[in-house]
């Protein structure tokens, strides 16, 4: 519990472990932090997040498992080309690395911080102080202060709350200078990724860029040492060889820092909710969580969600929202709802445009738009039909 | 999405049905298309594990790579996908037609038909392209040898996903695609992007609504996934047993042991690919079902001029098209795509009422009744007198288009009109537009019959044209400006692939 009381008052860390019951609170990583600005207006999700419940099993419990299996294949392919990149001292990377930045390293040192043997129950904090360490040394120029550090472990606050972050990235320090460096085992092929993949990297690496900014600038250190270029490394073409690209996360920094700064603080969130509420999936002797699915059901629809069709790509809870979400307009899309005046129940904007409803004041115009088009629709299927017959 | 379009997704959700969104078809069908499904090995860079492909639908034939990293087994593939596909792409280089070129002045040959394949989804196009880009480069001699036919398949399988990017093109389509061109479902788009759940709302089964059948179809039991990724559970649970079964077999070097291995393989892969195979058969049909529009085999007409003009390429020896596009040639192609785009738009809403209602809707276009014409008007202003008929279009419509703007109607073709006023009754919400029309009318000072409008008629008139846009000039690629990079770099143009290219590194 201690991993959460950082910046946070005594009875919100309090709130929030009752929430989470008896369980582990699930540790945050970048892809959730990435996730969390998909949809920062979803108090369900950030409540649960900060909170650190178990989405993933929640979800199973309540019979709408989420789909994001990953295939072996898949886990192996990426263990195997990271190991490949990160090996004898990643010999690989630095020679890429004089390559595509064009830095003369003359030697380096490659620390590993993931674990140190027999120290392997430690704990975020322990970790993250030696992580700590380790970087502000290097950032102050101490001389030895190391060159490669691989699975650092950082910090950074969610909606008020201090989470830590597992990277499986390396930190490259040369002359005060930080990059992050990302490995990923999708192909660059002539140059060019699938555009989607390189920009799920590029907001996870933001996330690093964040952190270690932010780290930087707790210690007094300028945050801005730390590049907003990030090594993004790849297989090249259909090879294992590695290849490197520099990618530019201004432009995530910037919505990262927006949506997260905009996310509701915790506090606010907690403050309209129930203060019994709780999603313990503590198991019984059996291993199975005490609690009925149906409680549990209950709970979550205390807390307002705000579903989207991209939640399916995001959010372990997706398929109980969407199911929860039906009849209204936001499940088939934020450009349909647009069009349809933003009404916000499927019903309501079809009962607008058979002019079977009044509009209120703020409908009047999208019931004008929906009539219109809805004349349109019946006038020209109406002659089709007859056309036909 | 238009309104219309958003309209017609809450009219799926409320009725439990997907519904149209055209009054026709907007793409050519083919008699013989052929269906791919291909299917490639997580993680790794675009390495097939099995397809199913075919013209016929009882009669799939399975391709299967047992180790998928395995260089050979890869080329073995492309060498079995060519066996079904080039003589495809062949059975359509039979009968010719003529066909008047540079202003009736020469005469170009085309076939009368040409191929069309047909993938899943928009992931599948992307497995084309990359197969394409991983074969083509590919040599009969040095280091890696190949089969000849495998270099070949590398070239036409990028044609094909180059004519994909092409708008109006019926080449290389995705099903989910076309689909969704014809109607919208109660879902989202990103949901529609599942072959199996868009089909479960277009035609959802006995007794459920849309949004449960479409529930069901996202089972990756019931319904695995429609490639080129496979299920990961799948991937787990089945397929890496048999694989890691079939290796060991291939080891003991026991004939009888490694092919029973290889069947229990090729069952697995099959059981994710045949539900699909029957979505694709099931989606052409329902395509098939849709009344054609009238500017499809215009469209259809230019798809099989590209592939006429590809073969003699090809036939001539042509080398693999380079990696990238230098920048004279990128530069055209975007031009030449943005033609087709908006050419294609134009010509589905003449094709097509519900499609002009969206420009309806924006005040783009309006439909109404001739309430006046005057036929034999003549126009003295000029040196010459000319004939220029105006008629009043009385529509309920939104009117946007103010006074000089020149519109079209898309059942008279060839004919201007230009918008001289336009004067709304907010009493009865209508609208009176005269136009003054021009061309299309005959040679004389009295117009030719049926040129004029009569009073009574209904008609539409828009400010989309359907007319010839003149292509842009580009500077050769010899003169391209150093700001562009200068002339075409050697991984820009087609060449010979090298021996280093063959050798490319596969792993
Ligand atoms: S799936 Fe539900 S909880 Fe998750 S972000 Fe979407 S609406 Fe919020």
């Amino acid at each position: 519990m201690t991993s959460i009381s950082m910046g946070t008052s005594r009875t919100t860390a309090e709130r929030l472990a009752t929430i989470r019951g008896g369980a582990k609170p699930k540790r945050h990583n970048a892809r959730t932090i990435a996730a969390l600005t998909r949809n920062p207006g979803c108090a369900r999700r950030a409540v649960l997040d900060t909170a650190g419940v178990d989405k993933q099993r929640l979800a199973a419990y309540i019979d709408f498992p989420a789909r994001f299996g990953q295939s072996g294949f898949a886990i192996a392919r990426g263990n195997a080309f990271e190991a490949q990149v990160k090996a004898s001292g990643a010999a690989e990377l630095v020679k890429l690395l004089r390559e595509r930045l064009g830095l003369p390293i003359p030697e380096v040192a490659y620390d590993d911080l993931e674990t140190v043997t027999g120290r392997e129950k430690e704990t975020a904090e322990v970790r993250y102080a030696r992580s700590r360490a380790l970087l502000l040394r290097a950032a102050a120029g101490e001389d030895g202060a190391g060159t490669l550090f691989d699975h650092p472990l950082l910090g950074l606050d969610v909606a008020g709350q201090r989470v830590y972050l597992e990277p499986d990235l390396i930190a490259f320090q040369h002359e005060g200078r930080f990059h992050v460096v990302e490995i990923k085992s999708f192909a660059v092929v002539d140059g060019q990724a699938d555009p989607g993949k390189v920009s799920a990297a590029a907001i996870q690496s933001a996330v690093y860029v964040l952190a270690m900014r932010q780290m930087l600038a707790e210690a007094g250190h300028d945050p801005e040492i730390v590049a907003h270029d990030v090594v993004l490394v790849c297989p090249r073409d259909f090879s294992n060889q590695p290849t490197a690209v520099l990618v530019d996360v201004r432009k995530q920094l910037a919505v990262l820092r927006r949506q997260l700064g905009r996310m509701t603080k915790v506090e606010e969130m907690l403050a309209v909710l129930p203060p019994n509420l709780c999603f313990d999936l503590a198991p019984d002797a059996d291993g199975v969580p005490t609690r009925a699915p149906e409680a549990l059901v209950d709970a979550l629809q205390t807390v307002d969600a705000r579903y989207a069709p991209d939640c399916l790509s995001v959010c372990e809870l997706a398929y109980f929202c969407r199911a929860e979400a039906r009849g209204c307009t936001a499940a088939l899309g934020t450009s349909a709802r647009e069009e349809l005046g933003g009404i916000e129940r499927v019903e309501t904007a079809l009962g607008l445009a058979k002019g079977e409803l009044t509009p209120a004041d703020d409908q009047a115009e999208a019931a004008t738009l929906l009539r219109n088009a809805a004349r349109l629709r019946a006038e020209v299927l109406v002659a089709a039909a007859g056309a036909a017959g | 999405m238009s309104t219309l379009t958003a309209l017609a997704r809450a009219e799926a959700v409320a009725v439990g049905q997907a519904q149209r969104i055209t009054t026709v078809r907007h793409l050519h069908v083919a008699d013989r298309p052929l269906v791919f499904i291909p299917l490639s090995m997580a993680g790794e860079a675009n390495a097939p594990l099995a397809a199913l492909v075919g013209t016929v639908p009882d009669d799939p034939r399975l391709l299967v790579v047992p180790q998928p990293r395995n260089r050979d087994q890869r080329f073995g593939f492309a060498a079995e996908l060519a066996e079904v596909l080039l003589p495809y792409l062949d059975s359509f280089r039979g009968v010719t037609e003529a066909v008047a070129a540079n202003r009736g002045k020469e005469v170009r040959y085309r076939y009368v038909d040409a191929p069309q394949v047909l993938v899943p989804n928009s992931a599948g196009i992307g497995f084309v392209r990359m197969f394409g880009r991983s074969t083509r480069f590919r040599r009969t001699d040095g280091d890696y040898p190949v089969q000849p036919s495998v270099p070949l398949l590398g070239q036409w399988l990028t044609f094909l996903a180059d004519r994909a990017e092409h708008p109006g093109s019926g080449m290389l389509l995705a099903m989910t695609e076309a689909l969704g061109l014809h109607w919208a479902t109660g879902q989202s788009a990103l949901e529609d992007a599942h072959l199996a759940a868009l089909l479960a709302w277009i035609d959802p089964a006995d007794g459920l609504s849309g949004a449960d059948a479409a529930v069901v179809a996202e089972d990756p039991l019931r319904w695995p996934p429609a490639g080129p990724a496979t299920d990961p559970t799948f991937d787990n649970e089945m397929l890496a047993p048999a694989m890691a079964a079939y290796q060991e077999a291939v080891g003991s070097g026991d004939e009888v042991r490694r092919s029973r291995a290889r069947g229990v393989l090729e069952e697995a892969v099959r059981s994710q690919l045949g539900p699909t195979w029957e979505l694709m058969w099931r989606g052409v049909s329902l395509l098939r079902e849709l009344p054609v529009g009238s500017r499809v085999p215009g469209r259809w007409a230019e798809d099989r001029d590209v592939f006429s003009t590809f073969t003699l390429y090809v036939d001539g020896g042509g080398y693999p098209q380079p990696r990238r596009d230098g920048a004279v040639n990128a530069a055209q192609r975007l031009h030449r795509l943005e033609r087709a785009l908006q050419s294609y738009a134009v010509q589905r809403a003449y094709d097509d009422p519900l499609v002009m209602a969206d420009h309806r809707l924006t005040g783009e276009a309006f439909v109404g009744e001739v309430t006046l014409a005057d036929a034999h008007r003549i126009d003295d202003s000029g040196k010459r007198r000319v004939l220029r008929p105006r008629i009043q279009v009385t529509t309920g419509d939104v009117v946007l288009v103010t006074a000089g703007a020149v519109l079209h109607s898309p059942s008279r073709p060839g004919q201007k009109a230009r918008v001289v006023f336009v004067t709304p009754d907010p009493a009865s919400g209508r609208t009176d537009v005269v136009l003054e029309l021009s061309g299309g009318l005959g040679r004389s000072l009295s117009p030719a019959p049926g040129s004029v409008p009569e009073v009574g008629d209904r008609l539409c008139y828009t400010t989309l044209s359907d007319s010839f846009m003149p292509p842009g000039e580009f500077p050769s690629r010899e003169e391209t400006p150093w700001t562009h990079g200068g002339p075409p770099k050697a991984y820009e143009e087609p060449v010979e692939p090298s021996v280093d290219d063959a050798r490319e590194e596969w792993s």
